[in-house]
């Protein structure tokens, strides 16, 4: 798939963003995002620098404050003279597929600064590969030297939900009076963080929605790590260097701790498991709507000759059987 | 599957102006067209512009002015954005730019200046037109 130039490309790309060329780093993130031949390549080379960063990410509903937060989180990393890469990703027009990107708007002390990169990312809706695409972008800030990377996302969809796999950190926000929204975290949201905020706590109903977090953490089964649950005012960055001080408490739980090696091992696979469903989301469909047979079932189904559900099983177990016939006859 | 990569805009307001009507409505239109648009905001200097446009990899770069300091901040953004290299973007913009400066910000590198009353969809062409491709 791949030729020569995108090789000499892709070398040349790493080489220079490995050694803090910022010019660089934010084009091979589009090369990236973009899965082309050559990001695909960028991906490879510079995965043996990796692994050396903090890797957090940030979600919670839309408007909660998480880029408002992210934005005195990265303050508070800089006084600690920490470097800091952010990667906000908002969704994209399911009907133009364009999208505008405002998180830059609460981090505009944060761009002149050489300490600070901060790209943001439209999900350009693209097959569950979302995590995919987060993951491999935050590997690039990674091997380029940045000694934590922020990922914000919108905990709208699983898609988003599953971003927090190509983080060892997951911090969930949520705001005071939002009962709606401390309910439905419960699906799915709520499993996947190790720190709840409660931001806004300057407007009132901060101390309940802390007792109803509380009370649904209390019903869930954890492990060694329990989530504490923390007040913050991003505006003003009251709470903020706490916060950051528990981030760093959970960055030591997965790496230096007794449980270190069962972390990495939980979080290697949870890793393995949404890139597979990303992975195997893009090709199944991919195959699914250039296949005969979704044509004959459309058609079935059309007249209600068939129900929906039993036409997706016999799709999925044709192309199942198509793919072990694709591997026995190599 | 290789996606399709969108054309990225960013859309920047510098110096103390705080008229952003134009630029949002400009920044809705192209994002419509299907164009992945960052927007900054107000009160950028043209540090936090040329710094922008680097790491978000835009290939276009349109300013918003109605203030009238388009002639002294122009050359500053051409000039932080050529310092980091970032030479090969397209350059335009709108708001409040007399006719007789038009000569002279076209000379600086802008290559399109769209002023009140402007049809956004002839923006739209422009930059569907001029914008350079990347891979
Ligand atoms: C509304 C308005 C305001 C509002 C702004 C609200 C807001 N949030 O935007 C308020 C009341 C706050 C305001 C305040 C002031 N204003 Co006023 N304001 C206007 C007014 C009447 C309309 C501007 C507007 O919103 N137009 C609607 C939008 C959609 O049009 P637009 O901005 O022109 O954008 C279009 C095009 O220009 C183009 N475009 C714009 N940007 C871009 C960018 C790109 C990349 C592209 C391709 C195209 C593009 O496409 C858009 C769509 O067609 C103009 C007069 C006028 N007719 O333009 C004066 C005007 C701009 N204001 C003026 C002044 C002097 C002021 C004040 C200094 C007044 C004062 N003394 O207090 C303050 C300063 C405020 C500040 N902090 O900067 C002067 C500027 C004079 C100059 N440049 O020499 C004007 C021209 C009035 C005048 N004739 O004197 N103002
Ligand atoms: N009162 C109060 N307002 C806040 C606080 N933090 C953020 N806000 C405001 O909440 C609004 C949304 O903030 P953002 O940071 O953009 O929220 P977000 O979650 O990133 O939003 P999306 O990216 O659109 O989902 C803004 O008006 C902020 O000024 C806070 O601690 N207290
Ligand atoms: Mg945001």
């Amino acid at each position: 798939m791949s030729n020569s130039t995108d090789l000499t490309r892709a070398e040349e790309l790493s080489e220079q963003l490995l050694s803090g060329d910022r010019r660089a780093l934010s084009r091979a993130i589009s090369l990236v995002e973009a899965d082309t031949p050559a990001g695909r390549l960028i991906s490879g080379l510079i995965y043996p620098h990796t692994g050396k960063a903090q890797i957090i990410g940030i979600t919670g509903s839309a408007g909660t404050g998480k880029s408002t937060l992210v934005g005195s989180i990265a303050r508070e990393e800089r006084k600690r003279d920490r470097s800091i890469g952010i990667i906000a990703v908002d969704p994209s027009s399911p009907f133009s597929h364009g999208a505008i990107l405002g998180d830059r708007i609460r981090m505009q002390d944060l761009t002149s600064d050489s300490g600070v990169f901060l790209r943001s990312m439209a999900s350009r809706g693209n097959l569950g590969g979302l995590s995919e695409t987060a993951t491999a972008v935050s590997d690039l800030l990674d091997a380029a030297n940045f000694d934590v990377v922020l990922i914000e996302t919108v905990g709208a969809g699983q898609d988003e939900v599953e971003v927090a796999n190509a983080a060892g950190t997951t911090v969930l926000v949520a705001n005071p009076g939002a009962g709606d929204d401390v309910q439905s975290m419960k699906a799915g949201l709520m499993e996947v963080a190790q720190i709840m905020v409660v931001n806004k706590a300057d407007l009132a109903g901060a101390d309940t929605a802390v007792a109803q977090l509380r009370s649904l953490l209390a019903i869930a089964n954890f492990g060694a790590w329990t989530p504490p649950i923390l007040k913050t005012v991003a505006s003003s960055g009251d709470g903020v260097s706490e916060l950051v001080d528990r981030m760093d408490e959970h960055q030591r739980f997965i790496t230096v701790s007794d449980h270190a090696n069962q972390e990495r091992i939980d979080h290697a696979q949870r890793q393995i498991l949404a890139l597979a469903r990303a992975v195997m989301h893009r090709q199944t469909l991919a195959e699914a709507t250039e296949s005969l047979l979704l044509d004959m079932l459309t058609k079935q189904v059309a007249v209600r000759a068939k129900d929906p559900r039993s036409a997706a099983i016999e799709l999925v177990d044709s192309l199942r059987s198509s793919w072990s016939g694709a591997q026995s006859s190599k | 599957m290789t996606n399709e990569r969108p054309i990225r805009v960013l859309i920047a307001k510098p110096g103390l102006d705080g008229h952003d009507r134009g630029a949002k409505v400009v920044a809705r239109a192209l994002r419509d067209a299907g164009m992945e648009v960052i927007y900054t905001g107000i009160r950028q200097t043209p540090k936090m512009i040329a710094e922008a446009a680097l790491q978000e990899d835009v290939q276009v770069v349109g300013l918003s002015i109605l203030s009238g300091a388009h002639l002294e901040l122009f050359p500053r953004v051409v000039e932080e954005l050529s310092s980091r290299g970032v030479d090969d973007v397209l350059l335009f913009c709108g708001g409040i730019i007399p006719a007789e400066d038009i000569p002279r910000v076209k000379e600086i590198g802008f290559d399109g200046v769209f002023g009140p009353g402007t049809d956004t969809s002839d923006v739209i062409s422009f930059v569907r037109e001029h914008a350079p491709a990347r891979a």
